[in-house]
């Protein structure tokens, strides 16, 4: 499934609830319990997303054919929200990371469930990863 | 000016039409009121009658709208003086806030006082705008900034004052009312005893103006700060009270008109207090609407105010310290209407946002008290602070709500 295709189905799944902010929740923390563990001594100053209330850790493994994406949250609605964009461009191609318009947050109303401020915080994860995309991609370049 | 008569809290409530909506499909619930409280109608109304009818420049224009308006601006200095039981008018500086309020003490004075060896000392439940201020100062001048210990319960401990009060103490400026902790300070004993020394005492009354009678005569400070929007009045509005022959001995804050008496290439000279700390065109606006907040105060009283929010804290108290994994942060035996805690296995972050969810607004996060989170060896809390507006069955709605939550994350 394309990353247009993955964020469309994202898009459909929260237009079910209604625009309900508690079902809204709800769902964004299920999803936060259903990503898969992150290796705790991932877990480091350096895989800390700034801007965000909550702490948020990222890491990216593999190469520019492929990038697989761990992260997690001490908070349960803030773990559900990167688990989102972890779905959207995990096991994608380095280049199609960098590339990717994001837009299924705007698209599920993010700004009027998590403020303004906290969306920042969501755009710093964002550029986050595709930070790491690119790096993998050098270090896969810099290599061959 | 305690006027108390038999108002009931549900007419207070109709007089605040912000109270009355719904957020998130929910009756809104607001306690958030440490960080600003909700203004009544009258405020409202004084703001637009202001623009509608009374807009000009204040104090220079000679037409009939600048002496309205002008009119209107020092009515407020007026009303703020009584309010707070000063000696004169002139030792009402209007600021933006209270931290602006901090600032200009530790400009005007502390940078033309201060010097190397000389200490400032503060608490250590202070906000952050009664710690940088005094930082840049110290900075500037070499003098050293001290700290009072808060212990287990958010208390300062008369005997770390006593130790930390020293003849090189010049400056003490202290808050009044945590607003992280709602702890109440022995502020009347702080004064007496710096003055004791000879320094001087800034009070930071940010929390307590909207809860108690401040009479700067009575409590002897050298200056009080404090801020509108907490009180029920608009945002961008602040005092500053200083006694004249302090405010006099101080420079300028910053240079601009109003403050001056004369300008020259050569040299300025300044205006009398308070003008010559209030550089620029003040927030006329809000400063005119000011007064109707302090009225609406005053028309309460504050037996009224008091007996009000020490219910709501009481009830507060009674309903929430039961909920499964319930951590009161600060426990002081003196409090004011806040209640700061923590739900085991819960980030404040959650439960904020599921508490919107249902309509009820608190404040997460470290309060701006970041050396105070550091002292408890936590990140934030989740604070719920109650106004002369709220009431026990809205207390009884945000216990069952986070009961509610709590189970969601004891799956």
């Amino acid at each position: 499934m394309s990353i247009a295709d993955k964020q469309q189905e994202i898009v459909e799944e929260f237009a079910m609830l209604d625009g309900d902010m508690e079902m809204t929740i709800n769902y964004i923390m299920e999803l936060g319990e259903q990503l898969p563990e992150m290796d705790e001594s991932l877990k480091t100053d350096d895989s800390i997303v700034k801007g965000c209330q909550s702490k948020v850790w990222l890491m990216a493994d593999g190469d520019e054919s492929r990038v697989a994406f761990s992260a997690d949250s001490n908070t349960a609605i803030t773990k559900g929200l990167v688990s989102l964009l972890v779905r959207v461009l995990n096991d994608e191609e380095a280049d199609e990371i960098m590339n990717a318009e994001i837009t299924f947050p705007q698209e599920i109303g993010m700004n009027r469930f998590i403020g303004t401020q906290r969306s920042n915080g969501f755009s710093a994860m964002i550029k986050q990863m595709k930070l790491y995309a690119l790096a993998l991609s050098s270090k896969t370049q810099t290599g061959a | 000016m305690s006027i108390t008569t038999d108002i009931t809290v549900e007419e207070i409530r109709k007089q605040f039409p912000i109270l009355n909506q719904e957020v998130n499909g929910k009756p809104l619930i607001y306690f958030d009121n440490a960080a600003t409280s909700q203004t009544p109608q009258a405020v409202i109304d004084a703001l637009v009658n202001y623009y509608q009818k009374d807009n000009a420049n204040i104090h220079r224009g000679i037409h009939t709208l600048a002496e309205r308006a002008t009119t209107g601006f020092e009515a407020t200095r007026k009303a703020v003086q009584q309010f707070i039981n000063s000696n004169e008018v002139e030792e009402i500086i209007f600021t933006k806030g209270t931290s602006e309020g901090i600032n200009l003490v530790a400009q005007a004075y502390g940078r033309k006082f201060l010097q190397e060896g000389d200490e400032v000392l503060i608490t250590g439940m202070e906000h952050h705008s009664n710690i940088v201020p005094w930082q840049i100062v110290c900075q500037q001048t070499g003098a050293k900034l001290k700290v009072i210990p808060v212990n287990k319960n958010g208390e300062i401990s008369p005997d770390e004052f006593d130790s930390l009060l020293t003849e090189r103490t010049k400056i003490v400026s202290v808050v009044y009312i945590s607003n992280s902790l709602g702890t109440i300070n022995p502020v009347p004993q702080i004064i007496e005893k710096s003055h004791k020394i000879g320094a001087k005492v800034l009070v930071d009354g940010a929390q307590a103006a909207p809860h108690h009678q401040l009479d700067v005569q009575k409590l002897n400070c050298d200056w009080l700060a404090f801020s509108a929007h907490k009180m029920y009045g608009p945002t961008g509005v602040g005092v500053l009270y200083g006694k004249r022959q302090l405010l006099e001995k101080m420079d300028p804050y910053q240079g601009g008109g109003e403050m001056i008496k004369e300008v020259t290439f050569a040299g300025t000279s300044y205006n009398d207090i308070p003008y010559k700390f209030e550089a620029g065109t003040p927030n006329i606006a809000d400063v005119v609407a000011f007064k109707a907040a302090i009225e609406f105060m005053q028309t309460i009283g504050f037996d009224f105010l008091h007996q009000q929010e020490q219910s709501l804290l009481q009830r507060g108290k009674d309903q929430l310290f039961g909920i499964d994994g319930f951590q009161a942060i600060g426990n002081a035996k003196e409090k004011a209407s806040v209640i700061a805690f923590l739900i085991d296995g819960v980030h404040p972050f959650d439960l904020g946002m599921w508490l919107d969810a249902k309509g009820i607004a608190v404040r997460t996060g470290h309060h701006c008290t970041q050396p105070l989170m550091d002292h408890f060896k936590i990140e934030g809390t989740v604070r719920a602070s109650f106004a002369v507006y709220n009431t026990v069955e809205e207390i009884d709605h945000f216990a069952e709500a986070l009961t509610d939550i709590v189970k969601k994350f004891r799956k």
